[in-house]
C-alpha cells in the first residue's frame, strides 16, 4: 500500500461512525481522565474520547502511518509497540490504559497486561475471542486455520500471533494479578451480549470481548513465570496459607 | 540599521532589516566569564495577541540566523525557513506572533566574536569567552522578557533549533506551552563532535585565521571556512539524495580531464556552497557555534538522568526525526521521547520517511508540515487561542 493509499483509507475509515465497542470502551472511561490508549491505529479511539470525554489521551501506535497521521490530527501519539516501550511509562501515569485490538498482536501478552496495570490505575482490554464456535466449526470441519471478516489474514501473514478466548483471557488476568471490574462479550455487530444468552455461552457466542481491569494486591509484586496449572492447583489450598513454590 | 560583515578581506557595511535589544544586564555564561552588555539582532513576525499567549520563537540552526522568511539582506535569497514559516503556512504569521533571534556567538547582528569589545575598541577574535546552547537561550530569555511575554506558545527549532527548544524546556519550563525539537539530539553524538573539529581545524589551519585575530590585521580565513562549509553539508544530505541529484554526471564536459578541476558536478555544487556561504559568515562564530553544539549535553546538566530535565513538565512535545538524517538519526530523538515518557509528559513523536538526510526539516516535505499544522491546532485548542474564522482550523478529524 503506498502512503496515499494508506492515507485514502485512514480517511475513509475516519469519516464513518464511531464502532459500538468504541462507544462501549469510551463508556468506561471517566471524564477528564489521564488515558493511554496502546496499538491507537489511527486515533479512532483517542479522539472519540478527548471529543466525547474530554480526556488528556496519549497514544503508542506500531506503524509510523498510522502515528504521522494521528498527529497531523492533532492527537498526542508516538510510535512505538506495546512489548518494548511501556516500560518507559512510571507507575501509576494514567488513569486509564487501554489495549483495543492489540493484545494478540503483543509478543509477550502477560508482560504487557502487567506493565499496563503498573502504569495505569484502570486497564481496558478488548481481544477477538477465539472461542466463537464459526473458529472452533472451521478448525473442526476444515481442518483449518480459521480466517473470519475481522481476523481475515491468512495464518502466515497474520500479525496476531497470541490468540486468546475469553476463557483464556480470564485466566491470564488470574496470572497476571488483574482484577476484573466489568466485562462485556460482544456480538458480532459490536453490541454487548443479551441477558438471554447466560454466561457460559459467552466464550462460544461472542466474537470480542471488553474487559476493565484494576491492579489486584498480587501484581504489586510481579508474578515470576507461574505456570496456569501451578495457580489452579495452588487456589484450590486453603486461604491464608502461602502457596508452595518449586 | 546596518552592521559591518566581513567578506573576502575587506569590512562591508550592510543594511540590517531587523531589530536589535541591548541588554545592560551582564550575562552570566557557563563558562565563567560574562558579557557585561551584549545586543540580540531579532526578526518578528504578525502581531502579538492582547493576552500575549500567542508568540512562537523560531530557533535557528549553526549557520541560521533571524530571517526566517523574509529575503535575507546579503545572499538576497528568501529566508532559510520560509517552507514552514509565513502567512497561511504551517507556522501561519496571521495567527501567531513569530520571533526569531540571532544566537549570541553568531555573525548576523548579535554579540559575538566579530563584536567589538568595549574594553579594548578591538573585535573580540577568540577573546570572545566560549558560549554554550544554554547561554543562547539564557540570552533569548532576556529578549523575551524584553518583549514582556510571559511564557511562550511554542518554541520550534531543528538541529541546533531543536537544542535550544529542549534546552527552554529543560531551563524554563513553565514559561513554554508546547515545543518542537526537530531532527536533533539531547546531547551531540561523539561523530558529531568529530565532523566539527574537522571543520574547525579547517578555518584554523587557513594562514589568513592569523590566530583568529584576521579582523584585527584585515584578512579572511575564507578558503579554511569554504572547505568546513563543504565538509559539513555533506553531512546535511545523503548518499541517496547526492546520487539522485548528481549521480557521477560531469560539470560541462565530456571526458574527466585528469586532473583536480571540478569534474564531477558534485564537486562543483559543493565548492559552490562553500564560496557562497563565506560572504555570509564569519569564521570565528563558526568556531563558536559549533563549539557550543559540542557541548551540549542535557543529561550531564542532570546527574546523567536525561528525564529529569523534564520533571513534572507541563509542556506539550512533539518530536520530529527523518529517516535518512544520519547527523541526528531517529534514536537520538527516541531517546528524547523516551526521557519524555518516564516523566509522562505529553508528547508526540513523528518519524518522517525522506531521503533528503538531515537538510529535509529545511526542504519542501508535506508530512512534517501536516505534523506541524497538526501539534499546533491542537496545542492552539489546549492554549484557548481563538480558530481561524475561514475554517481551515475547524476541518479536524
Amino acid at each position: 500500500m503506498t502512503a496515499h493509499e494508506d492515507r485514502a483509507a485512514f480517511a475513509s475509515a475516519q469519516a464513518m461512525q464511531p464502532r459500538i465497542d468504541l462507544l462501549l470502551i469510551a463508556g468506561m472511561v471517566a471524564d477528564g481522565a489521564r488515558v493511554l490508549d496502546v496499538g491507537c491505529g489511527t486515533g479512532e479511539l483517542l479522539k472519540l474520547l478527548e471529543e466525547k470525554k474530554k480526556v488528556d489521551g496519549r497514544g503508542v501506535e506500531l506503524s509510523q502511518s498510522g502515528v504521522n497521521f494521528c498527529v497531523a490530527k492533532g492527537l498526542s501519539v508516538i510510535q512505538g509497540d506495546a512489548d518494548h516501550d511501556l516500560i518507559n511509562y512510571p507507575d501509576q501515569a494514567f488513569d486509564y490504559a487501554i489495549l483495543s485490538q492489540t493484545l494478540q498482536a503483543t509478543t509477550r501478552p502477560k508482560e504487557v497486561l502487567q506493565e499496563l496495570l503498573r502504569i495505569a490505575r484502570h486497564v481496558i482490554v478488548s481481544f477477538p475471542n477465539f472461542g466463537h464456535w464459526r473458529i472452533r466449526a472451521q478448525i473442526l470441519f476444515n481442518g483449518r486455520m480459521p480466517m473470519t471478516w475481522n481476523l481475515p489474514e491468512a495464518w502466515y501473514e497474520t500479525p496476531n500471533i497470541h490468540f486468546c478466548t475469553i476463557a483464556d483471557f480470564r485466566e491470564l488476568c488470574h496470572v497476571a494479578g488483574a482484577k476484573i471490574e466489568r466485562s462485556f462479550a460482544l456480538s458480532p455487530n459490536g453490541r454487548p451480549l443479551g441477558s438471554r444468552v447466560p454466561p457460559f455461552l459467552h466464550n462460544i457466542v461472542a466474537q470480542q470481548a471488553v474487559f476493565l481491569l484494576t491492579a489486584g494486591k498480587k501484581s504489586k509484586n510481579r508474578i515470576e513465570n507461574d505456570f496456569p496449572m501451578r495457580l489452579k492447583a495452588d487456589t484450590k489450598k486453603p486461604r491464608g496459607v502461602a502457596p508452595s513454590r518449586p | 540599521m546596518s552592521r559591518l560583515l566581513v567578506t573576502g578581506s575587506e569590512y562591508r557595511t550592510i543594511p540590517l532589516a531587523c531589530q536589535l535589544f541591548q541588554s545592560r544586564e551582564p550575562l552570566p555564561l557557563d563558562c565563567g566569564r560574562s558579557l557585561e552588555t551584549f545586543q540580540i539582532a531579532y526578526q518578528t513576525y504578525g502581531e502579538l495577541n492582547a493576552d500575549k499567549t500567542n508568540a512562537i520563537l523560531v530557533c535557528h540552526a549553526l549557520t541560521g540566523d533571524q530571517h526566517v522568511f523574509d529575503r535575507h539582506p546579503v545572499t538576497g535569497k528568501p529566508g532559510w525557513w520560509e517552507t514552514l514559516v509565513g502567512p497561511g503556512k504551517p507556522v501561519d504569521t496571521n495567527r501567531y506572533f513569530v520571533i526569531c533571534s540571532n544566537v549570541i556567538g553568531g555573525c548576523m547582528g548579535s554579540t559575538g566574536p566579530a563584536s567589538i569589545n568595549r574594553a579594548t575598541g578591538k573585535p573580540w577574535g577568540i577573546d570572545f569567552p566560549v558560549i554554550t546552547v544554554d547561554d543562547m537561550v539564557r540570552a533569548q530569555a532576556r529578549l523575551i522578557d524584553h518583549l514582556e511575554i510571559s511564557d511562550l506558545f511554542c518554541v520550534l527549532g531543528g538541529s541546533m533549533g531543536g537544542m535550544q527548544a529542549l534546552e527552554w524546556c529543560a531551563s524554563y519550563g513553565d514559561r513554554v506551552f508546547s515545543a518542537m525539537p526537530i531532527a536533533t539530539a539531547a546531547r551531540q553524538s561523539s561523530q558529531n563532535i568529530a565532523f566539527n573539529e574537522v571543520g574547525r581545524q579547517s578555518v584554523m589551519a587557513d594562514p589568513e585565521w592569523r590566530g583568529g585575530r584576521y579582523l584585527e590585521v584585515g584578512t579572511n580565513p575564507a578558503k579554511g571556512l569554504a572547505v568546513a562549509r563543504m565538509a559539513a553539508h555533506i553531512t546535511y544530505l545523503s548518499d541517496d539524495a547526492l546520487h539522485r541529484k548528481f549521480g557521477r554526471n560531469l560539470q560541462n564536459r565530456q571526458k574527466i580531464t585528469f586532473g583536480f578541476d571540478a569534474d564531477f558536478q558534485v564537486e562543483s555544487y559543493l565548492r559552490h556552497q562553500g564560496i557562497s556561504f563565506v560572504d555570509r559568515f564569519d569564521a570565528n562564530s563558526y568556531l563558536y557555534i559549533t563549539r557550543a553544539m559540542d557541548y551540549f549535553d542535557l543529561a550531564a546538566d542532570c546527574g546523567g538522568v536525561l528525564a529529569n530535565n523534564f520533571t513534572g513538565t507541563k509542556t506539550r512535545f512533539c518530536v520530529v526525526s527523518f529517516t535518512s538524517d544520519w547527523l541526528y538519526p531517529t534514536r537520538e530523538s527516541r531517546a528524547i521521547v523516551q526521557a519524555l515518557n518516564a516523566v509522562a509528559a505529553n508528547v508526540s513523536f513523528v518519524e518522517i520517511e525522506t531521503d533528503k538526510g538531515h537538510d529535509a526539516f529545511l526542504l519542501h516535505e508535506p508530512e512534517l508540515f501536516d505534523t506541524v499544522r497538526g501539534f499546533l491546532e491542537s496545542a492552539r485548542a489546549k492554549r484557548g487561542l481563538p480558530a481561524l474564522a475561514d475554517g481551515i482550523s475547524g476541518e479536524g478529524y
